[in-house]
This record gives structure tokens, C-alpha cells and sequence, in this order.
């Protein structure tokens, strides 16, 4: 078997270009997957236009003053915002694609604001050609207004705390430039209590001072949870956030794993397809397999070489991530080693079976390809975030395909994400052999 | 000339084949074929497209089992050329015989390479990849590799279906030396003159079934021979067919 490797690394050396393309392919497909998992979606531009004068964006709520502009970042957080000096400017801005949408502040927004009795209204406009994009926009606009007006219902709430606070414990207000004292409930009942106790027994001015003394207890207790009543109109639901299970991994870390996984799968499967399917396309599958070498021999030559190939690349990706982009763990070398292994093998079983199957190289390089793309695109897409039926076939396919346990062992070797290494592997092993037992089958009218 | 015919003696027989008969499913490719062929003679499989000459020669080299009947010698000892050059165009001449022949477990590789490059008249050529020579040095590569374990018997399939005339000629030249030199070389091919030129006996198959074995003008003479009237090998061959309801 040593002999049919070495012609093989011969084979390949002489084909630099074709190496340089299997390498090169996966690695920065991998990287730019990878990249988008990381980072996201891009900031949408968003055109602003606020009529408000920037002398009346403060205003009065309640003796004190608002400035509207602090309540601008909650609007622009998470988008960039392109100044408008007009209405029709931002209009244009949309219109021509430069921004997603248009949000326009109206002047009178500060009054209405400052008064409460009327609500202010944003007007918002976005092109409606690309219906993806529209409603990208839509939620990115109600997901920035739902900010804006929690944060002034904080406002809101803190002012209104206030004077509760002072209705009770007392304190001064301003009015026409005089500092005014107010005494509180709790101050106005100590004092009643004290005019009561000095009243003789069935007063009727004590009988009339028990019912306001009364109201008072009353209005003392039922303003002392006011500011919790508050908090819950403010903000009717909280959430509290427990990870059930699953993935803790940053997503850069998994990121990782995911570029990994896929510049083992794509080198992997076409490397491995490639070169049995070169054995008939050579002629050569007879010649060799009439007692030379056992077809299963040369089964698990292709998949060894495949593997042990784009292994290398793998490791050097990864490698090279780590000490350049992200902070890995390489006291865990072993683990991304068995990892990497166990993945690479599964994928050149899948190989030689696809090269069995396609039997000429061509065929087999495509076929590997177009099998390749969806495997990763499905194994990628969250669980529960499509519906029941297609949720059942994307496990399913999950589970026959080798990507999906070799994303779960990389990120466990990687990331020392949550469960087991052995779950993974021994899938990988299982199908492993699974895919072996179909090339062989597929070998029987491969001459 | 064939080296049988120049004997004096009879060769001993060097390959014994008897009641070959391979099914496909509901198709019988072979029915009960069996023959002898003698040290250095050379042996021509004829017959129309899909008689089973492909089939006999990979069960004869190996390739696949027969259902029933059996070979004389295993597979080790019987050298197998293809139709197309199994050869690795990326490899060099020296490096594709190395292979081989460390493949094939040769004492010694690097001389029996050596030997091989010499007998072809490849030695010019060793360090040239495959994918950049001629069809007909190509095809010299491809006997080289059947004869790299020196085996007693050489089968060819349609060796020559590819070569110009030059080249063709140049191969037959090659081919009978190994028969003189006292390999039993086995070969089928469409070209009947061919077989007449170049074979001591012809085997005629159609539909699986030998229909005759002996010498050309033992097949001409079958159909008649010239006292039916002038008639080359070619078209002694069709009537034998047409007689046979092929």
C-alpha cells in the first residue's frame, strides 16, 4: 500500500495547481463563513432628519428638564446614520439607496413629550422594492423605537418616583423662584397623631381626625409600593435568561470550528473522490486490483492519504487562527488532533464512496461539490428556526453526513464546548464504516 | 513468424482453460469455453462485437471470477494488457514500471525496470511522462507492465486498436519475439487479418460460444476454402459466422 501512497503524493506533487486549488478553495470558503458567523449583519444606513430647533430639544417633565438628543443613541444604537439637512435630503437618500430608510424627528416632538397629553409621532420611510430588505428595515426601526421609548418611560418613571417620594417623606419644590417646603404624609400623620392623642376620648373633632389619620395609613402604605407599580407599567415584562443545555461557545470560538469543519469537509471529499476515481479513469483499477492490491485496500489507501492531506491543512488553519486571530487553547492540541482525524476519515469514506459512484473524476469532483454545499449549509441551520417536517429532515440528514458530528467534536476539542468528545467520534467512526461498505459496493462495477 | 510453427517439438502446454462460463443476470456471456494453448505459441481471439472475448480474457487474467470452469494458472502468472494503457500519465515511463513492479513483488525491481525499458525500447524515454508519449510508446508501456513479472502467458486485449500502421507493426514485431523467446501470448482483436498474420490458432466466439479453434487455413478450409471460389481470411471468417447463424 506504501507504494500506491507514494505514487499518489507523486501524482499530486506534479499537479500543484489542482493542490493549490484544493487548499486554497476550502480554506478561504472556510474563513469566510466563518467571518460572517462571527460578525453578523453589517450596521444598515439609516438617513435622520430632526426638525426639532437645537435650542427647543430641551424640555420641562415635571420641574425637570429632558434633553430629547440624550435619547438619540437608544434611536441611531446599532445603525449608521447618515445627517439629512431636510426632509426631502433624506427621502433622496432612500430613493438613490444610500440608506435603507428615512426616520424624520417632527419639531413638535418636545411639546408633546413635555405636555404627555398627545403622543409624538416619528415618521419613518423606506424603499419597498426588496421585500427582504423591507422587512429587515422594519424590524431594525421597531427594535430601535421600542429602545427609545423604554428609555423615556425610565424617564418618565423616575420623574414620577420622585414626587411620590416627596408626597410621602416630604421636601421642596421651586415655584416662582421660591423654594417651597411640602411636609410629606408620614410627617402630617406623626403630627395628627400627636393632636389626637391630646384630644379627650369621643372628641367628635377626634372622631374626625381618627378618618383623616386613617386615610393618611392608608395612602402611606399604598404609595410605599407605588415605585414597584411604576417599574412594572414601565416595563410590564422582564426577562431573565438561563442557557438550557446546547452551545455556550462565543461565536467567534465556534466560528472556529465551523471554518475547520469546512475546509476539512470540501478538501477531504474531493481529494478522496478524486483520486479513485483517477484509478479507473488511469485504467488502472483492473490492473491493480487482479491480486496486486484487495479492493479494500485501495479503499482505505485513498481515504488515508485523503485524510492525512487535508488534516495537515486543518490543523495549519487552525493553527494559524489561533495565533493570529483568536485566542485558542493549544494545551488541547491532543483533543483538536483526534477531532480532525476522526472527521477527516468520515469525510474520505464519503469520498472514495462518491468516487465509487461517480467513477470518473469529473463526475466525482462535481458530485462531491454539490453534495458538499448543502451539507454544510443544512448542519449550520440553527435547530427549531425552521418548521417541524423540514426540522425532522435536516436532522436526519445531519445524522447520515459527517459534517454535522464533526462540527459538534471540533467545537467540544476547540472550545471545550458542553458535552462529550467520544458522542461525536463514535458517530464519525459509524459512519466511517458505513460509508466504506457503500465504496466497496460501489467497486463492483467500477473496472 | 509465429514461434510454434517454427518448433520442432511439440511445446509443453502452458495453459489449460476448461467449461469457462460466466452469467450476467439472465445473459450467458460465456457457454462452457475451453482450450489449450502451448509454451511461445500465439493464440487470436476473434468474433463479432459482444461474443465474450473481453469477458474470457479478464477471467482468464483475474479480473472477475467465471461461474463455472477453471484456469490452469492463477493470476500472478499470467500477464494482462488492456484494451486502453493502464498507466499513470502523471508518472514517468521508469516510475510507472517501478510501480508495477514493486506491486507486483519482483525480486528486483530496479532490473527487471531496466530489462523491461530495454526490450521496449523505452530507455531513451524512462525519465518522460506517460500523458506526453506517442499512443504507441504508450501502449509499449502498457505491454511492459504485463511482462514485468516475466510471466509464462501474456494476454492482450485489442493491443493494437489504437496504432497507426507504423506502430502496429513495430508491436507485432515485439510481440512475436516474446512468443519465440517462449511466452504463450493470448490476444483478441477485430482485425482478422491480423489473426491470420500473426496467430498460430484462432479461437472464433459469438454469443459466449467457441465455435472454432485450430490454425487460419484450418478456418478457411472450414468454409471450403479456395474450391468455393477465391476468398481472403477475412471473408472466410464471415461465411464461418454466417454458415454458424451469426
Amino acid at each position: 500500500m506504501r507504494w500506491l501512497l507514494l505514487k499518489d503524493l507523486q501524482i499530486l506533487r506534479r499537479s500543484p495547481l489542482l493542490v493549490a486549488l484544493l487548499v486554497v478553495y476550502p480554506v478561504v470558503l472556510a474563513l469566510l463563513i466563518g467571518t460572517a458567523l462571527s460578525r453578523g449583519p453589517g450596521n444598515p444606513s439609516i438617513a435622520l432628519f430632526n426638525e426639532v430647533p437645537r435650542q427647543e430639544r430641551t424640555f420641562d417633565l415635571g420641574g425637570s428638564a429632558v434633553n430629547a438628543d440624550e435619547y438619540l443613541p437608544q434611536l441611531t444604537r446599532s445603525v449608521d446614520v447618515i445627517e439629512a439637512g431636510s426632509r426631502a435630503e433624506a427621502l433622496e437618500l432612500v430613493e438613490r439607496g444610500k440608506a435603507l430608510a428615512a426616520v424624520i424627528l417632527p419639531p413638535d416632538i418636545a411639546d408633546r413629550l413635555a405636555t404627555g397629553r398627545q403622543q409624538p409621532t416619528i415618521e419613518v420611510a423606506y424603499n419597498g422594492e426588496d421585500p427582504v430588505k423591507q422587512r429587515f428595515v422594519e424590524s431594525v426601526v421597531k427594535a430601535r423605537m421600542a429602545d427609545a421609548n423604554a428609555a423615556l418611560s425610565r424617564k418618565y418613571e423616575q420623574i414620577t418616583a420622585g414626587y411620590i417620594d416627596m408626597l410621602l417623606d416630604g421636601g421642596e419644590v421651586t415655584l416662582l423662584g421660591r423654594r417651597v417646603p411640602i411636609l410629606g404624609l408620614r410627617a402630617s400623620k406623626a403630627i395628627l397623631d400627636g393632636v389626637i392623642a391630646r384630644l379627650p376620648p369621643g372628641s367628635p373633632s377626634r372622631i374626625a381626625l381618627d378618618q383623616v389619620d386613617r386615610f393618611a395609613t392608608l395612602a402611606i402604605q399604598n404609595l410605599g409600593v407605588s415605585n414597584d407599580v411604576l417599574r412594572s407599567v414601565g416595563q410590564p415584562i422582564a426577562v431573565r435568561r438561563t442557557v438550557i443545555g446546547g452551545r455556550r461557545t462565543p461565536l467567534d470560538d465556534y466560528a472556529v470550528a465551523v471554518a475547520a469543519a469546512v475546509s476539512l469537509l470540501f478538501l477531504t471529499v474531493l481529494l478522496a473522490a478524486g483520486l479513485l476515481a483517477l484509478e479507473r479513469e488511469e485504467h488502472a483499477f483492473a490492473r491493480l486490483v487482479r491480486g496486486l492490491v484487495s479492493k479494500l485496500g485501495l479503499l482505505v489507501e485513498k481515504v488515508a492519504l485523503a485524510a492525512a492531506c487535508s488534516l495537515l491543512v486543518a490543523l495549519a488553519l487552525l493553527v494559524g487562527l489561533g495565533l493570529l486571530f483568536v485566542e485558542l487553547d493549544f494545551a488541547r492540541l491532543p483533543l483538536w488532533l483526534a477531532a480532525l482525524a476522526l472527521g477527516a476519515t468520515a469525510f474520505a469514506a464519503l469520498g472514495v464512496a462518491l468516487g465509487g459512484l461517480a467513477r470518473e473524476v469529473r463526475a466525482a469532483s462535481l458530485l462531491a461539490f454539490l453534495l458538499s454545499l448543502p451539507i454544510a449549509f443544512l448542519a449550520l441551520v440553527p435547530s427549531g428556526s425552521v418548521s417541524g417536517l423540514a426540522n425532522d429532515a435536516i436532522a436526519v440528514v445531519c445524522a447520515i453526513f459527517p459534517f454535522k458530528p464533526t462540527l459538534q467534536a471540533l467545537d467540544v476539542a476547540i472550545n471545550d464546548a458542553p458535552g462529550t468528545l467520544a458522542a461525536p467520534l463514535l458517530h464519525l467512526a459509524a459512519l466511517t464504516a458505513a460509508y466504506l461498505a457503500i465504496a466497496r459496493l460501489a467497486l463492483r462495477r467500477f473496472a | 513468424m509465429p514461434a510454434a510453427a517454427t518448433s520442432a517439438a511439440p511445446a509443453p502446454t502452458a495453459l489449460t482453460v476448461t467449461g469457462l462460463t460466466k452469467r450476467y443476470g439472465d445473459r450467458v456471456a460465456l457457454r462452457g469455453v475451453g482450450f489449450e494453448a502451448a509454451a511461445g505459441e500465439l493464440v487470436a481471439l476473434i468474433g463479432p462485437n459482444g461474443a465474450g472475448k473481453t469477458t474470457m480474457l479478464s477471467i482468464l487474467a483475474g479480473i472477475q471470477p467465471p461461474d463455472a470452469g477453471r484456469v490452469s494458472r492463477p493470476p500472478r502468472e499470467i500477464g494482462w494488457v488492456p484494451q486502453q494503457p493502464a498507466v499513470y500519465s502523471k508518472l514517468s515511463v521508469a516510475e510507472n514500471l517501478r510501480l508495477f513492479a514493486r506491486l507486483e513483488r519482483v525480486a528486483d525491481p530496479d532490473a527487471a525496470v531496466a530489462a523491461m525499458l530495454a526490450q521496449t525500447g523505452l530507455a531513451d524515454r524512462a525519465g518522460d511522462e506517460v500523458g506526453r508519449l506517442s499512443g504507441g510508446n504508450r501502449q509499449r508501456v502498457n505491454i511492459a507492465i504485463g511482462l514485468l513479472a516475466a510471466p509464462p502467458v501474456l494476454l492482450l486485449d485489442e493491443p493494437s486498436s489504437s496504432l497507426d500502421p507504423r506502430q502496429r507493426a513495430r508491436l507485432w514485431e515485439f510481440v512475436t519475439g516474446l512468443a519465440e523467446a517462449g511466452t504463450t501470448v493470448v490476444y483478441s482483436t477485430h482485425d482478422v487479418q491480423e489473426a491470420e498474420r500473426y496467430a498460430d490458432r484462432v479461437l472464433v466466439l459469438a454469443d459466449g460460444e467457441l465455435l472454432f479453434c485450430g490454425t487460419p487455413a484450418a478456418l478457411q478450409a472450414a468454409v471450403g476454402g479456395e474450391a468455393t471460389g477465391p476468398r481472403d481470411f477475412e471473408a472466410s471468417f464471415v461465411r464461418f459466422l454466417h454458415e454458424r447463424g451469426h
